[in-house]
């Protein structure tokens, strides 16, 4: 049947009215055919120009509407609210005569397009599908990738709110980058000490399943059903049995670097990477082990006394249903061996911002003394500096946010522990926007005497037992030489390698730094792109640690949100398959970047309702033109290109 | 055969390479049952007809007229104007009559291009005068400017594609022709019926574009061999007959029916999946596909340029 | 009289759309020749689009897509960056200039860089003069 259709062309005070001839595209717009009504009104969105749509609809038996006003992403929702007391929302587009017409032409010429845009829209909605939204189902289960503190907190929010959370770690215990701090900015707290607490609360929640050494390994599904392959990685000890005793350390004869130390402190291959490592269990390193299968030295299995070790553990792959998914997977620091300039790699008294964390560290590679590695000696004249890598168009040209801030804290650290010495901070800008921040660099500044030189180091080289720092005070002009014992790079911050790969199972973006890339900047700075995942902490940008927790909290937030509701809501505008006429070529399961194109048994494709996003290019791509797009179909954007041309 | 309704068909072929008619041998002895229900009434290829009978036949006389090859000739066009009053369903039969086929290429030049390639310019034409026949000494009938289909010249009732119609197309058709139908044929694709659909990976990508000789079939699907194969766009029913010999279809069978255009459609599939990769190889892949035209268009050039090749001077 | 494009345009709704819109809010004039269609995503433009508006008599045809790596639906510009580059050669082939084909990224943020291509764009059609297609019509 014919539909019969009301155009309304909204003057937008002037800001259509001002320059096109709104009464004209009513007139014109009232010999298409199919259109029975048109007219214009001063302000469509108002109540009253709400209310004349309403009454028309009434009086006229219109059942499709285009108001013509402003961009669809401005009053879409108001007009389809109006429309949906009559009939389906789909019946209702908008056509953007505004932004895209009057604000930006002058003129006859306005008028003419803004006919032309209209037409369109007229044609379009002939053919548009009445449609409900797509219902799924919800596993009220999430998977959070990473165990940092954003992953922690994240669980931690999920679990005590009641629904249950898979917690993946890669490394043998939960902690992250957080662990490995001595203090924290501005208040110096221990990072330890404020950590460890959250640690043994995820190890006991009822809630939460702990996976340490274990790595996704499949993403499938869609939000609400996701189904998640996670490899566990056979750590050859029992973590259950294990007393931490540590006497299998003390037979291990193998002697290799520690990750947790930055590789600045031994440890053997049977080893717990730090003393409040969760779970509390050795991990036995197969790569380090002199050698399991054969089995070529089994001195911890013959000391271990709760028969903890099995050297047959297997790795094993288990499979969970899950509804939401957050990723935390944290940061490494910019990859050293490409700083050349600053001769990172070649000098053993060059050291990055996390070695020196770790020196400071009392359990740390030097027990908290701060050293000169090459000599073991206290440096007397320490350089700190920032931006290494970052802000830099040829390296990473982003600012890592943090680096400003726990360079001054490393300065006066340095200072309390050496309270002779000297420190110099090179930096570009002093970045201390968050809370107490401002006032922590004053305090650096001023009571710890800090030498801070605003300007970047041009040349860095080695004079016998010192390290020559050159560079330029650009507040003075002066050029600066410092001979320094030991220099410290604040490396820039990105995104984990595996990110990357993550990302691609998931099928979400990462950018240039390999964070991962939020919805939008501003308004959906927590969520992927895809519906039911969602990013913690310095997966998705450097950050501090407040910042970390509370979008861990956010992100936590917007899972509860899906959790709350039994069924979830979903746009309708997907792909639908013509099965019949299916030839089964495979072009459009090869093209869909959801996987939501599904290979039937007979070969034949099928559109994962759940799944699609409507993005269409497995329409653009059929080669039978088989797919069609629901209110996109192929026909509707002919029909639309032939009126605007 | 007394008793009998005879069913009154005529054969015509236009600018064509005789694939056609021959094709309709194909048929082998079932052509005797064709003949049980049908009489030839006009078969210039086959028998001695002249035009003359043609025209003197009453307008609309003949049941089913079978139209094959192109329009290339005044003659041509003549003829099929003829023929289309003298019958009852006039067929574009075949792939010259239904969309052009390779010789539609023809219209990526001008007539004069043409002429000057096939009378001067080729190795083996010897043309010391350089005569180029024209109907001022001959009353030859004029060469048309561009290639037409039929379609563009009459209206037809029913198309049997392919070049020529292989035998199970033919089969079908025929029977449905026979009964007064003019829609038959399939409705999907080549791989429906390809005896390599079971060999296509979950996911096709292709990285590197691969002409017919440069590879070692392994007996996979063309297509995920980087092997241009226009299966995915066109239309089934021949059965496969050039996989079937380790040949990649090249279109013959023109675009499913509810495809607007083959070539198109199956440029962009072409397109889609390409593999991921940059820019630059991403261009370097696409300009190593020589003759566009030729390998989306091969048989259906006549219908993306019926005016012959544009011309944008700038 | 002088010579006035029309030029066809399909948008990406995340992208190139709000740009436009961004322009518009922005009051950054442009010429009018250019008429947007919203698409979801540059990846829905079929090639069969692009020919049906030259058939139809269009002078140009200009896609706008999320910027690389930004796809709002993942790699979606990357498959109409390939087939923009495949059909320009069609066009070429055809006697079409493949000029009267342009591809752009254009983000949510860029009002100014979609006044600004699409100012060019029409400029340069302008110069090609009407299209062949167009002339036969």
């Amino acid at each position: 049947m014919a539909r019969r259709i009301g155009v309304f062309v909204c003057h937008c005070g002037i800001n259509i009215a001002g320059t096109v001839d709104v009464e004209r595209v009513a007139r014109e717009l009232e010999k298409q055919p199919g259109v029975v009504f048109a007219t214009t009104y001063q302000y469509m969105c108002s109540d009253p120009g709400q209310n004349l749509i309403k009454q028309k609809i009434e009086e006229e038996n219109l059942d499709a509407v285009v108001v013509a006003a402003c961009s669809p992403a401005m009053h879409e929702e108001t007009f389809r609210g109006v429309c949906r007391e009559y009939f389906n929302e789909y019946r209702c587009e908008m056509a953007n005569i505004r932004e895209q017409c009057s604000w930006v032409h002058d003129g006859e010429e306005a008028t003419e397009k803004a006919i032309k845009i209209v037409k369109a829209t007229v044609e379009k909605l002939r053919d548009n599908e009445d449609l409900m939204p797509i219902l799924v189902p919800v596993e009220k289960k999430c998977l959070i990738i990473g165990g940092g503190i954003a992953g922690i907190q994240a669980a931690l929010d999920i679990a005590d709110a009641g629904y249950k959370v898979i917690l993946v770690e890669k490394e043998p215990s939960i902690g992250g980058r957080m662990a490995q701090l001595s203090e924290t900015f501005p208040t110096l707290d221990c990072s330890q000490c404020i950590l460890t607490p959250k640690m043994v609360a995820v190890a006991r929640h009822p809630n939460i399943k702990l996976l340490t050494y274990s790595e996704v390994l499949e993403i499938s599904g869609f939000v609400g059903n996701f189904h998640v392959k996670i490899l566990k990685k056979p750590r050859y000890v029992d973590e259950d049995a294990c007393t931490v005793c540590g006497d299998c350390e003390e037979v291990c004869p193998v002697i290799v670097a520690n990750e947790f130390e930055m590789e600045r402190k031994p440890r053997k291959a049977i080893y717990i990477p730090f003393p409040q490592a969760v779970p509390s269990t050795y991990t036995l390193d197969r790569e380090a082990c002199l050698g399991l299968a054969p089995l070529t030295c089994s001195q911890c299995k013959e000391v271990c006394e709760a028969n903890a070790i099995d050297y047959d553990m297997q790795p094993k792959i288990i499979e969970e249903d899950v509804g939401a998914i957050i990723v935390a997977t944290g940061y490494d620091l910019y990859d050293k061996n490409k700083l050349v300039e600053y001769g990172y790699g070649e000098d053993d008294d060059i050291i990055t911002s996390l070695e020196f964390e770790r020196m400071l560290s009392a359990s740390g590679p030097t027990g908290g003394k701060i050293i000169k590695p090459s000599t073991g000696k206290e440096p007397k004249k320490v350089v700190f500096i920032q931006c290494a890598g970052s802000r830099d168009k040829q390296h990473m040209p982003y600012c890592s946010s943090i680096c400003c801030m726990y360079t001054a804290k490393h300065a006066l650290l340095y200072k309390h522990h050496v309270p002779d010495g000297e420190a110099y901070i090179f930096y570009i800008d002093i970045r201390a926007t968050g809370k107490g921040y401002e006032e922590f660099i004053e305090r650096v500044m001023e009571e710890e005497r800090i030498n801070y030189i605003r300007g970047k180091v041009a040349k860095i080289y080695r004079d016998g037992d010192k390290i020559v720092v050159c560079g330029v005070d650009t507040l003075t002009g002066r050029k600066v030489e410092v001979q320094a014992d030991l220099v410290v790079l604040a490396m820039a911050i990105v995104g984990k390698e595996e990110a990357v790969k993550i990302a691609k199972k998931l099928k979400v973006a990462v950018d240039d730094g390999n964070f991962f890339k939020e919805s939008h900047p501003k308004l959906k700075p927590v969520e992927a792109l895809t519906r039911g995942i969602y990013f913690a902490g310095c997966a998705q940008a450097p950050k501090d640690i407040p910042s970390a927790v509370a979008q861990a909290s956010a992100a936590a937030s917007k899972v509860l949100s899906i959790f709350s509701k039994d069924k979830l809501e979903k746009d309708p505008l997907i792909a639908v398959v013509d099965e019949e006429h299916c030839s089964a070529c495979g072009i459009c399961v090869s093209v869909c970047p959801y996987g939501a194109m599904m290979k039937m048994e007979n070969g034949k494709a099928r559109c994962i309702e759940a799944l699609c996003e409507g993005c269409g290019t497995c329409a653009a791509a059929c080669p039978s033109s088989n797919i069609e797009m629901r209110n996109y179909k192929d026909e509707q954007i002919v029909k639309m290109v032939e009126v605007v041309i | 055969m007394e008793g009998k309704e005879m069913k009154k068909i005529a054969m015509y072929w236009g600018a064509g390479c005789g694939g056609c008619d021959v094709s309709l041998l194909s048929l082998h002895e079932k052509i005797l049952d064709l003949l049980e229900e049908a009489e030839i009434v006009f078969w210039p290829c086959a028998m001695d007809f002249k035009y003359e009978d043609l025209e003197k036949m009453k307008d609309g006389s003949i049941d089913i007229a079978f139209y094959n090859g192109a329009i290339r000739t005044e003659e041509n066009e003549e003829i099929a104007k003829l023929l289309r009053k003298k019958s009852k369903i006039l067929v574009a039969y075949g792939s010259c009559a239904t969309e052009g086929c390779v010789i539609g290429l023809a219209n990526l030049y001008s007539r004069e291009e043409i002429f000057d390639t096939v009378y001067l310019k080729n190795e083996t034409t010897k043309n010391e005068d350089g005569i180029i026949p024209s109907s001022n000494d001959l009353h030859l009938p004029e060469f048309l400017p561009h290639l037409k289909t039929l379609e563009q010249v009459v209206k037809v009732d029913a198309f049997i594609p392919g070049c020529p119609p292989p035998k199970p197309v033919l089969e079908n058709a025929l029977e449905a022709l026979l009964q007064g139908k003019t829609e038959f044929g399939k409705s999907v694709a080549l791989c429906d019926e390809c005896p390599r659909k079971d060999s296509k990976p979950e996911k096709i990508e292709i990285n590197k574009f691969y002409r017919w000789h440069e590879k070692e079939d392994n007996g996979d699907c063309f297509l995920a061999q980087g092997i241009i194969c226009m299966g995915p766009a066109t239309r089934a029913g021949c059965e496969a007959e050039c996989i079937s010999a380790n040949i990649p279809c090249t279109g013959c069978m023109g675009a499913v029916p509810k495809v607007r255009e083959q070539g198109i459609s199956m440029l962009s599939a072409l397109a889609s999946i390409l593999g991921d990769m940059d820019e630059e190889k991403e261009k370097e892949i696409i300009e190593s596909l020589q003759d566009v035209v030729g390998t989306f268009y091969k048989y259906a050039t006549a219908k993306l340029l019926p005016e012959g090749r544009l011309k944008d001077e700038s | 009289m002088s010579f006035e494009p029309k030029i066809v345009a399909f948008l990406c709704n995340w992208c190139a759309y709000a740009g436009a819109d961004l322009a518009g809010t922005s009051r950054l004039q442009y010429p009018a020749n250019i008429v947007p269609i919203r698409v979801m995503c540059s990846g829905r433009v079929d090639p069969e689009f692009i020919l049906e508006a030259f058939r139809k008599g269009a002078d140009g045809v200009f896609i706008g897509g999320c910027h690389p790596g930004d796809c709002h639906y993942v790699s979606g510009n990357y498959k109409a960056r390939k087939r923009v580059e495949m059909m320009k050669k069609l066009l070429k082939e055809m006697g079409i200039n493949p000029r009267r084909l342009r591809l752009e990224w254009v983000s949510a943020t860029e009002g100014q860089k979609f006044a600004d291509v699409v100012s060019q764009f029409v400029e340069e059609i302008k110069e090609l003069g009407p299209s062949p297609w167009r002339e036969k019509k």
